[in-house]
């Protein structure tokens, strides 16, 4: 059931950000318009003279691209696993925040993937892997998987937007031009709310929501599994699928916390996001954190603790070359949401959101250690008189794309918000029933 | 079994007649094919040594020696009943780099490509640094083949692991598959790929195109006619052999050994064997040298010499 008032005053909390661009916003999309821009010059750049343009070389040949790559795919796993689970157990506190963890999970799908053709030498070939490809390949189950995952977090996105576009459709206040209201309305798919409707969609949303899941934790196992099945010291590892799995969940926390605080600022949304969000927010991100740290922990407790000699380098140069990323992105990066959501005094919503600015980053820091450092330290060892055949240095051009893919990254969350409120309007003005637990409820549906 | 038996029997003769055979397969084989017939045709008087394809070394006139492009499907099957091995002899290497520049020479390779590399290893720090010639080890578990998307990158009945350029699409997931450091990225187009007008074929010593890996390919154009690869052929200390592992033979153009019994006698082992790709190239240890390993240095480019400074090696000694 859906409290009429509830919903129309929130309805008309949204209006305006729906209904028109402020010169602010506008300036915002901009900017975010011209670092796109720089991308797209670095990334003509990088077809008219080569990939030699890029940092890459023989022995680094993956590089910041492949970082980002596995950095935005676990954004958008972490972005599924949270808006499904939080879903299926009819989590109060998920209502004003499920929309950014479903928005997280296909705007960076959208944008992860590209990435990875950034490496690829030859685009003009890339029709290949459908003409030729090889299932042998772990690259063909990545593509297999990621195309899946988009159709599958796409129509999780869908069900779960389609009850607030029938309330815009039905919203007579919203002063929007006639063709947007045409769009709603087509989108809504005739849906008036009968409680014939609403079961149907909710049972569609809980498939969906277990779907996503499933394939979030396979997709991104696929991914992982790229670097292990290979025999490079560093990578070929067997807890590689569950390590990234949680890696990814891990930053996706992070992100969604500063996405809540963002849009909380911008869109004054304090009276639905409160402190209370950003504590069981916080809490879910310290739990990742714990098995996060114990998953590296026990990855380089075991590599180091045998001390194979490939090992044994790999590590060398980790607590050498590489100390101050390795300190930032394996201790900082777990303690500080430790300490600052596990002591009360420190749990605000600016330490909570710092921590998660942190999180972040170290997590970037931490992909950037699996991939560079292990191609640096072959078996056979590099005996080269060129330093950048030996060590490896982004250049402009792939700092340029890693720009513009956080750009468009928050374009298209920018622009998602102008469509379809960025909280679950719907969801928001349900009234919860009093008689019946969380868990119950969710059970009954699953009945 | 029939088959050896027959091998064994043929003669030069037979072995031209077979390169006939090889030839109807080719798309650009007319002009060829007329060169192995064409009796009229003068020679040049010149003779050269080639190993046939029983492994036998005959001298044949210079003139009648063509490079037999075949197509691109001829070339995903490989040379019907032959299991190339090569033998390389540590003992005898003293970083001559002819291996590294004939073979760039005959590939049309950039400078900057090597698809022959000759590191400067030392085990262990007690260990005795030694000369150490890599090609690509054509593994019989080939993981580079197993990773590859599109099939660009295969493994033939007779053990050669190639790469066709005209199908790869520069993924690169192979060279981080491979645990030797084999393969070579073209980062760009580089002038010295010459212009190739004849087809395509990945047996011919084309140069990879840009956005394509490459690597050594034990040259099976060269193997086709006889011929030992360009590294083989070109080792002024013959450090390396050449040969087929079914007919128990490797040469380096001076001497031929049974390949089992020179493994036997000298203790011929496989680089990290642990790895289990089970390579087709074979080491003779570094004992009884006939160099010692400093004159590795004498007439080295700057550039060259340059690489061995961070090795334990380099770092202890002037260079």
């Amino acid at each position: 059931m859906e409290n009429k008032d509830t919903k129309e005053k929130l309805l008309r909390q949204f209006a305006p950000q729906l209904e028109k661009v402020s010169s602010a916003t506008l300036v915002w999309i901009l900017f975010l318009l011209g670092v796109i821009g720089l991308g797209v010059y670095a990334f003509v750049t990088q077809v008219t003279k080569g990939h030699i343009v890029t940092g890459m070389r023989d022995n680094v040949v993956w590089g910041i691209y492949i970082v980002n790559f596995i950095f935005f795919m676990g954004m958008s796993y972490s972005g599924a696993i949270i808006s499904g689970t939080l879903q299926l157990f009819r989590t109060e506190w998920r209502k004003p925040i499920i929309r950014m963890a479903e928005y997280l999970a296909i705007i960076s799908l959208l944008i992860g993937p590209g990435y990875i053709l950034l490496c690829i030498g030859r685009l003009d070939r890339l029709y290949y892997l459908a003409l030729f490809g090889r299932i042998q390949s772990p690259i063909t189950w990545d593509v297999i998987a990621i195309s899946t995952d988009i159709f599958g977090c796409l129509i999780f996105l869908y069900l779960s937007i389609l009850r607030d576009i029938a309330s815009l459709r039905d919203f007579s206040e919203l002063k929007i031009p006639a063709w947007r209201k045409k769009v709603y309305s087509m989108l809504a798919l005739g849906y008036t709310g009968t409680p014939e409707q609403e079961k149907r969609l909710r049972r569609a949303t809980d498939i969906m929501a277990t779907m996503v899941i499933a394939i979030a934790i396979i997709v991104y196992s696929v991914l992982a599994w790229i670097f292990s099945v290979t025999l490079q010291p560093g990578w070929h590892s067997t807890i590689f699928g569950p390590y990234f799995v949680i890696a990814a969940v891990y930053s996706g926390t992070g992100v969604l916390i500063i996405a809540m605080w963002v849009f909380r600022k911008v869109y004054h949304l304090d009276q639905y996001i409160t402190r209370k969000h950003f504590v069981a927010m916080g809490v879910l991100m310290v739990v990742l954190a714990a098995l996060f740290g114990y998953f590296t922990f026990s990855d380089y407790l075991t590599k180091w603790y045998g001390s194979e000699k490939n090992d044994e380098s790999l590590i060398r140069i980790l607590f050498t070359e590489y100390y101050w990323p390795f300190i930032f992105s394996n201790y900082i990066g777990v303690l500080i949401p430790l300490l600052v959501v596990g002591i009360a005094k420190l749990r605000t919503i600016t330490n909570i959101t710092l921590s998660a600015l942190v999180v972040i980053v170290a997590l970037w820091f931490n992909r950037y250690l699996i991939v560079i450092p292990t191609l640096e330290s072959p078996y056979l060892p590099i005996q080269d008189s060129r330093p950048d055949w030996v060590n490896y240095t982004g250049t402009w051009v792939e700092f340029s794309l890693m720009a513009a893919g956080v750009a468009l990254f928050c374009l298209l969350f920018t622009l998602a918000s102008k469509f379809v409120p960025v909280m679950n309007v719907s969801e928001m003005a349900e009234i919860p029933k009093p008689e019946s637990s969380e868990l119950f409820k969710a059970e009954e549906s699953l009945l | 079994m029939k088959d050896k038996n027959e091998n064994k029997k043929s003669s030069r003769r037979q072995f031209l007649k077979k390169g006939l055979v090889a030839g109807a397969g080719m798309v650009a084989g007319g002009s060829l094919l007329a060169a192995y017939i064409d009796k009229s045709k003068p020679t040049s008087g010149e003779k050269v040594k080639v190993l046939t394809t029983e492994g036998e070394l005959v001298e044949v006139d210079k003139s009648l020696i063509h490079s037999p492009r075949v197509s691109r499907e001829e070339s995903h099957k490989g040379i019907p009943g032959r299991k190339f091995v090569m033998v390389i002899d540590l003992a005898k290497c003293k970083n001559a780099r002819k291996c590294v520049e004939s073979c760039q020479k005959g590939h049309h390779l950039p400078s900057s490509q090597e698809f022959m590399k000759v590191y400067l290893l030392q085990d262990s720090e007690k260990s005795a640094p030694y000369w150490f010639p890599k090609p690509c080890f054509h593994c019989d578990n080939p993981l580079c083949v197993s990773v590859c998307p599109v099939g660009a990158t295969y493994k033939r009945s007779d053990g050669i692991v190639l790469i066709d350029n005209e199908r790869c699409i520069g993924c690169k997931f192979c060279m981080t598959g491979c645990p030797y450091s084999t393969r070579v990225f073209a980062w760009k187009d580089y002038p010295e790929y010459a212009e190739d007008k004849e087809p395509y074929s990945p047996e011919a010593s084309s140069p990879g195109k840009e956005g394509t890996v490459s690597k050594c390919d034990f040259c099976p154009d060269l193997v086709r006619m006889g011929k030992l690869p360009y590294c083989a052929q070109n080792c002024p200390m013959g450090v390396i052999y050449f040969g087929d592992i079914d007919e128990d033979t490797v040469t380096n153009g001076a001497e031929t050994f049974r390949f089992s019994e020179l493994i036997r006698d000298r203790s011929g082992y496989r680089y990290l064997e642990v790895l289990g790709t089970r390579p087709s190239v074979y080491y003779l240890p570094p004992v009884e040298r006939q160099f010692p390993v400093e004159s590795g240095f004498n007439d080295l480019k700057e550039s060259v010499k340059n690489r061995f400074k961070n090795t334990p090696y380099g770092k202890t000694h002037k260079l």
